[in-house]
C-alpha cells in the first residue's frame, strides 16, 4: 500500500509551502501532488514554482503529479491547464472534465494520467471510458462509501489504481463566491489574499458553536477531520492501492508517520488512530467510508 | 455583426399540472424527471409515472413543444440498470433530449439510441469550453448547460469556442456552489445530489419552537434559528446563518433567487440558445408565474427594434415567488462572487 500527500488545499506562505515540501523529501510518502488546485489568485506559488518543487522531490525518489485546478472559469485558468497537461515530464491529475479533453485530444495524446476526485466517476462504465483514454489511476470521489468502492472495482474491465481519501478535513464544495473574502466584506478580486493568514481554513460553527464545515476560500471544507486510520484493515482488505493524505496546518508529517507503521504492522490501526487525535486540528470523523453522513464518525470493533 | 438567435424557454415541470401551466403560458420546452433518484429533483410528491409521462407528451407535442428529460444524477454499480432503464424509457416515449451528467451513461445512450438527441447537465460541472467539447468528441451532445459561475464575459468565450448549444439559468432558486461538486447534504445527512437526487431532503428536517426563537435543523445540525416575526426558511444548508469569528452571518449564501432578467439583452447578444427556469419542486402557480413574465421579456427582446426595458411589473410578480423574496445577478455580477 502506498502513501501519497495530496495537493495542498491552503495557501501558506511561499516559504512556509517551500519548507513544508523540503520535509517531504524524508516523510514515509510515496506519491506527492503537486499545484494549486482551489483558487487560481494564489500565487506564492506559480505553475514555474511548483515544477521546481517537482524536480526536487522527483530527485528523491518520490512520485510527483500535477494536480490540475478544480474549477476552471477564466481563458486565463485555460492557460496555465494547457501548461500543465504539455508540462511532459511529470504525469497529471486531471480535476475537470477540459483537463481529461487537453490530455487526450491534443497532438500527442497523454497515455497516462490520473482521474480525480472531482470527476465525478461513479460507476465501472464511466471509469472503464476513461481508462479507454488514457487514466491509469483513479481517485474515488470522498463522498463514496466502502461497498461503493469495492463494486466499482469489482465491475472494472481495465487494470487500475485505486487511490481513496484517507486522511484530512474533506474538500465538499466549490463556489465561484469566495467565502473567506464574503467573511471579510471584501470582493474576490480584491481579497487582500485573507486566505494566507489562516493555515487550516476559517472554522464554522453552528449558532449553538457545533463545528460544521470550514471556509477555504472558494472551497468548503468539513470541520471534522475525516480520517481512516482506525480503518486500516477493512481499507486494506478492499484492495485500494493508495491513501491520500491531505495536507493539514501542523503535524502532517507525524500523520504520514502513523499510517505508515500502522500499514506496516508496527502499531495497530486503533493505538495509531489514539496517537492522531491531539494531532488534528478538529474532532475526527470517517462515516463516508461507511455509507453513512460524512460528519459521523464510526469507531474500530 | 452578431445578431439575435431564438432563444427558447425552458420550464421546470414537477407535476402534470405544472407542465401544462408551463405550456399554457408559453414555455418553449419543459423539462421534467422519473418518480426516483435518477433525476436531481428526487422529492417525494413530484415527478412522473410512465402514464403521467405519455400524457405530458402528448399535452406538449399536440400544442408544437418540446419535452426534455433529466436524468441527470451519477448511476452506481449497483444500480445502473436504472439509469438506462430510464434512458431506454426515454427513447420509447419519444422524449425530444435527455439531460444527463454521466459520461458511461452518455456513451450507453449514444450506442443504444443513436438518434436520441444529448444535452450535458448542470450537473456535469462543465465550465469551460475545453470541457464542453470534450462531450461533444465523446458522445455527440447538442447542449450544454452552464454550471451558475461564469460572468457574462466569461459566457461569451465559451459560446465563441464550442458547436454546442449554451443554455443558462435565467431564474429560480440559487446554488451557490459548482453543480455536481458539493457534497455538503452528503457530508451532514448522507444523502448527495450526485448520487441520490437530493439536497437537504425533507425527512432529515425538523422545525422546532423554541425558548430562543424557531430553530430549524438538518440531521440534528442547526441550520438556523429565527426571532418572532422573521420569516422561517426552509433549512437548505449553504443558506442558513453560522457563526464565523464570533460574527453570526448568512456565511455562504442568502435565501435568495437567481434573477436575469435585465441580462436577457445581452444573453442573446452573445448567442445563449436557451434559458433555463429552475423550479420543479414549485408550484403549477409558481411556473405559471415566471413563465408569463420570462415569456414576455423574451418575445420583446427577439422582436426586432424594440428596445428592451425591464417592466416594473415584470420585476415584481418574479420577486412574489422568489426565496427570500429577493434575487441576485449571482455570479454574472462579479461583486457577488
Amino acid at each position: 500500500m502506498k502513501i501519497a500527500l495530496g495537493p495542498l488545499l491552503y495557501y501558506w506562505p511561499r516559504q512556509s509551502t517551500l519548507a513544508f515540501y523540503a520535509d517531504m523529501a524524508d516523510a514515509p510518502v510515496d506519491v506527492v501532488y503537486l499545484g494549486e488546485t482551489v483558487c487560481s489568485r494564489r500565487h506564492e506559488l506559480r505553475l514555474s514554482d511548483w515544477l521546481e518543487v517537482a524536480e526536487i522531490l522527483a530527485a528523491t525518489g518520490k512520485e510527483v503529479v500535477l494536480s490540475s485546478q478544480v474549477l476552471v472559469e477564466s481563458e486565463s485558468d485555460l492557460k496555465t491547464l494547457r501548461r500543465i497537461v504539455a508540462n511532459g515530464r511529470f504525469r497529471v491529475e486531471a480535476n475537470d472534465m477540459g483537463a481529461v479533453h487537453l490530455l487526450h485530444s491534443g497532438d500527442t495524446p497523454v497515455r497516462d494520467w490520473i482521474a480525480g476526485p472531482t470527476l465525478n466517476i461513479f460507476n465501472p462504465t464511466t471509469l472503464d471510458l476513461f481508462a479507454g483514454l488514457g487514466a491509469t489511476r483513479w481517485v474515488a470521489p470522498p463522498e463514496m462509501s466502502r461497498e461503493q468502492i469495492r463494486a466499482l472495482r469489482d465491475g472494472l474491465g481495465h487494470h487500475m489504481e485505486v487511490e481513496i481519501f484517507a486522511h484530512g478535513r474533506l474538500p465538499l464544495a466549490y463556489s465561484a463566491r469566495c467565502f473567506t473574502a464574503r467573511h471579510y466584506n471584501l470582493q474576490k478580486d480584491t481579497c487582500e489574499f485573507r486566505c494566507l493568514e489562516f493555515a487550516d481554513g476559517i472554522p464554522l460553527k453552528t449558532r449553538e458553536g457545533a463545528p460544521f464545515l470550514t471556509l477555504n476560500g472558494i472551497q468548503t471544507q468539513s470541520a471534522q477531520v475525516h480520517t481512516l486510520l482506525g480503518d486500516l484493515p477493512a481499507v486494506c482488505a478492499e484492495g485500494v492501492d493508495i491513501l491520500r493524505i491531505s495536507p493539514q496546518g501542523a503535524n502532517t508529517p507525524e500523520i504520514l508517520q502513523l499510517f505508515r507503521q500502522a500499514l506496516d504492522g508496527l502499531i495497530p490501526p486503533a493505538d495509531a488512530l489514539h496517537e492522531a487525535l491531539p494531532l488534528l486540528p478538529a474532532e475526527p470523523c470517517n462515516g463516508f467510508w461507511h455509507g453513512r453522513p460524512g460528519v459521523e464518525l464510526r469507531l474500530p470493533n | 455583426m452578431t445578431s439575435s438567435r431564438p432563444i427558447e424557454l425552458v420550464c421546470p415541470a414537477g407535476s402534470l399540472p405544472a407542465l401544462k401551466s408551463a405550456i399554457d403560458h408559453g414555455a418553449d420546452c419543459v423539462y421534467l424527471g422519473f418518480k426516483d433518484a435518477t433525476n436531481a429533483r428526487n422529492f417525494s410528491g413530484l415527478n412522473f409515472d410512465d402514464k403521467g409521462m405519455a400524457e405530458g407528451i402528448r399535452y406538449a407535442h399536440d400544442r408544437g413543444r418540446k419535452v426534455l428529460l433529466a436524468l441527470n444524477t451519477y448511476p452506481q454499480a449497483d444500480n445502473w440498470q436504472r439509469w438506462t432503464g430510464a434512458v431506454d424509457r426515454a427513447a420509447a416515449f419519444g422524449i425530444d433530449a435527455v439531460i444527463l451528467a454521466d459520461p458511461g451513461l452518455m456513451a450507453y445512450a449514444c450506442k443504444t439510441h443513436p438518434g436520441l438527441r444529448l444535452h450535458l447537465s448542470v450537473q456535469g460541472s462543465a465550465t469551460s469550453y475545453d470541457a464542453i467539447n470534450f462531450y461533444h468528441k465523446h458522445f455527440g451532445i447538442s447542449r450544454a448547460v452552464l454550471p451558475r459561475v461564469l460572468s457574462l464575459a466569461q459566457v461569451e468565450q465559451v459560446i465563441a469556442s464550442t458547436p454546442v448549444e449554451i443554455e443558462v439559468f435565467g431564474f429560480g432558486g440559487l446554488c451557490v456552489m459548482v453543480e455536481g461538486r458539493c457534497a455538503l447534504s452528503a457530508y451532514a445527512t448522507g444523502e448527495s445530489p450526485n448520487c441520490d437526487g437530493a439536497c437537504s431532503p425533507g425527512k432529515h428536517v425538523r422545525w422546532e419552537q423554541t425558548p430562543k426563537g424557531m430553530e430549524t435543523r438538518l440531521n440534528g445540525i442547526l441550520i438556523d434559528r429565527f426571532a418572532d416575526g422573521e420569516r422561517a426558511g426552509y433549512p437548505t444548508l449553504c443558506k442558513g446563518r453560522f457563526d464565523v469569528n464570533n460574527e453570526t452571518y448568512y456565511a455562504i449564501e442568502e435565501p435568495t433567487s437567481l434573477n436575469t432578467l435585465a441580462l436577457l439583452p445581452e444573453l442573446a447578444r452573445i448567442g445563449v440558445r436557451a434559458i433555463k427556469i429552475e423550479g420543479r419542486q414549485r408550484s403549477p402557480a409558481y411556473v405559471a408565474q415566471v413563465t408569463k413574465v420570462w415569456r414576455a421579456a423574451i418575445d420583446r427582446v427577439l422582436a426586432s427594434g424594440q428596445p428592451f426595458r425591464v417592466e416594473a411589473a415584470w420585476m415584481a410578480e418574479l420577486n412574489k415567488v422568489s426565496e427570500g423574496q429577493s434575487h441576485t445577478l449571482g455570479a454574472y455580477y462579479r461583486p457577488w462572487k
